[in-house]
């Protein structure tokens, strides 16, 4: 057998093989879909929309649930951002090549792999102990720890991918740092900060360990963000252990809202990270 | 703090009276003086000692890694960006020693203008991209911003090409269009000094030629150095050259005499291409 024919077999091989990875791959995450349509689109309806969780055999909805997600969700993205986007900066902006910088680097790296359940833990120890109740805030805080990794890196990343001889021209100008980095650096990187801000909400978005140690949930509608408040995964995690058929359906119903709203927020960071690619 | 206020901060000759009278004896405006300048533990520069005169064109000229972009970025400080990068020696501008530490670095810098070998638009419109670093030190009335604009524009020979268009992106610019905005750029904050680091090597023939003309235009207002690999450049558009090689000033004259009479054979060497 001569080169070339052993080299096209081979070829063969590890094409047939490569193709049959990403259909095993992609078939479950298709069925995953699949299901998840299959059962959820009945919950889907008005009364989903506007009535609070039900007791055992009678109707209701989410609204509680989806509010508290919400809520949390908004309260943990505008904790977690500001800190994620200020300690990116520094990573990237003023700490290069120092030894300080680098140990800050690593641990963020730990904490963005961290298991959500110890971050859930963690929080629980730090303010649901102290406080002697579950709480919104404390629900908020866990998410917000989960944000700040994601956005320290991705805006680390961004701000590095910014030419250093545009820095080098503003300053050339007679431009201070900090107008260096407000009016050049994110001006340039803008795009993909906030793509890294809409992953990391995606994240939180369907996340249970950390609430189920903080917010745990309410049956009730509550706005009060000193106590305990409904939210969607948990919700979903009760409602589906449970034996009741109409709970069952419920949690099938909020399990396709979460994976929607992910879809489209990953989509629209997607969609704008390659606008601004094509802009530019 | 105002502009007339920064600006006096730093002893200045009076350039509206000198810049109106007709091809005075070129004035000493820089001298560098015995500088070293140091990559970490690599001497870049070797006791470097040259002046730059007002109202002229300076050109450094040398192999790669001569050293001579090296002297550019002294001259502004700019290395001071990246920690590990130091010079050691006087630079005297108008007899204030810049290389002095408690020097304020972005007064420094308002004062001397640089223009870099690849264009850096700034990712705003054309309008912001000059605004810019006018609005650093000056607080204009909207109308006479506007005017500061459009006459850096015409400076940089830009203006008839970008009228109709200030408010889009300067990244929509073609490459040369780019470094004459960075030029205006420079310009607009009103400098004494111009450092051009290669502006044109990364243009077209054409660009280069618009980029060239430019610099003729601007060298009676201003102390310009430039860094070149173009020989030809250098012959055109100076008036004196440095020739450079491994850090070292090797000799410093009239244009006209380095191309024609050079003193040191190392230098006809390299005019005339037998290396290099």
């Amino acid at each position: 057998m001569n080169v070339y024919a052993r080299r096209r077999i081979a070829n063969g091989v590890v094409m047939t093989l490569s193709v049959a990875a990403t259909a095993f791959g992609v078939l479950w995450l298709v069925l995953v879909l699949w299901t998840l349509l299959e059962n959820g689109v009945a919950a889907i309806t008005p009364a989903l929309f506007s009535q609070m969780t039900p007791p055992p055999g009678s109707a209701g909805g989410l609204l509680n649930a989806i509010f508290g997600s919400v809520v949390m969700t908004l309260v943990g993205t505008l904790i977690g951002t500001p800190t994620g986007i200020l300690a990116g900066t520094f990573l990237a902006e003023y700490s290069r090549g120092s030894r300080f910088g680098e140990v800050v680097r690593f641990i963020n790296d730990i904490l963005l792999s961290a298991p959500s359940i110890i971050v859930g833990l963690f929080v629980y120890e730090l303010m649901v102990v102290p406080m002697g109740h579950f709480s919104a805030w404390a629900g908020a805080v866990a998410l917000a720890i989960i944000v700040i990794p994601v956005v320290v890196r991705t805006t680390e990343d961004m701000l590095n991918l910014v030419p250093n001889s545009l820095r080098e021209a503003a300053s050339a100008l007679g431009s201070p740092k900090w107008k260096v980095i407000v009016m050049i650096s994110y001006r340039a990187a803008i795009q993909g900060m906030v793509t890294g801000v809409m992953l990391a909400v995606a994240r939180i978005a369907g996340e249970t360990a950390p609430l189920l140690f903080t917010a745990l949930n309410n049956q009730f509608w509550s706005t009060n963000l000193n106590a305990p408040m409904a939210n969607l995964p948990v919700v979903i995690f009760q409602f589906a252990m449970s034996p009741y058929a109409d709970w069952q359906t419920l949690a099938w119903g909020g399990a396709l809202l979460i994976t929607i709203t992910v879809l489209i927020l990953n989509i629209s960071a997607r969609a704008l990270a390659s606008w601004s690619t094509f802009k530019q | 703090m105002s502009p007339a206020t920064a600006r006096q901060a730093m002893p200045r000759s009076s350039p509206d009276l000198q810049r109106t009278e007709a091809q005075p004896a070129p004035r000493q405006k820089v001298l560098i003086r015995n500088v070293d300048f140091y990559y970490g533990a690599f001497k870049a520069l070797k006791n470097i000692t040259m002046p730059l005169h007002d109202r002229r064109v300076t050109a450094f000229i040398g192999p790669s890694g001569c050293g001579k972009s090296t002297l550019l970025r002294v001259l502004n400080r700019i290395y001071e960006l990246y920690p590990g990068q130091r010079a050691t020696g006087e630079v005297m501008v108008d007899n204030e020693n810049i290389l002095s530490p408690g020097l304020d670095l972005n007064l420094l810098r308002a004062r001397i203008g640089m223009v870099f070998q690849k264009p850096t638009p700034f990712p705003m419109s054309i309008y912001d991209n000059i605004a810019f670093g006018v609005r650093l030190y000056e607080s204009l009335p909207r109308h006479e911003l506007d005017e500061r604009v459009e006459s850096a524009l015409r400076r940089a020979a830009l203006w008839e090409e970008v009228k109709d268009k200030l408010h889009q992106s300067g990244l929509s610019l073609s490459g040369g269009q780019q470094q004459r905005l960075c030029i205006a750029r420079a310009v607009a904050v009103q400098p004494e000094i111009l450092l051009l680091d290669e502006p044109a090597s990364a243009l077209d023939p054409i660009s280069t030629q618009r980029i060239e003309e430019l610099i003729a235009e601007l060298r009676p207002d201003y102390c310009i150095a430039i860094v070149t690999h173009n020989m030809q450049q250098a012959a055109r558009t100076s008036d004196y050259t440095a020739f450079m090689y491994l850090g070292e000033l090797i000799e410093f004259d009239e244009t006209e005499r380095i191309f024609t009479h050079p003193k040191e054979k190392h230098t006809e060497d390299y005019i005339t291409g037998r290396f290099g």
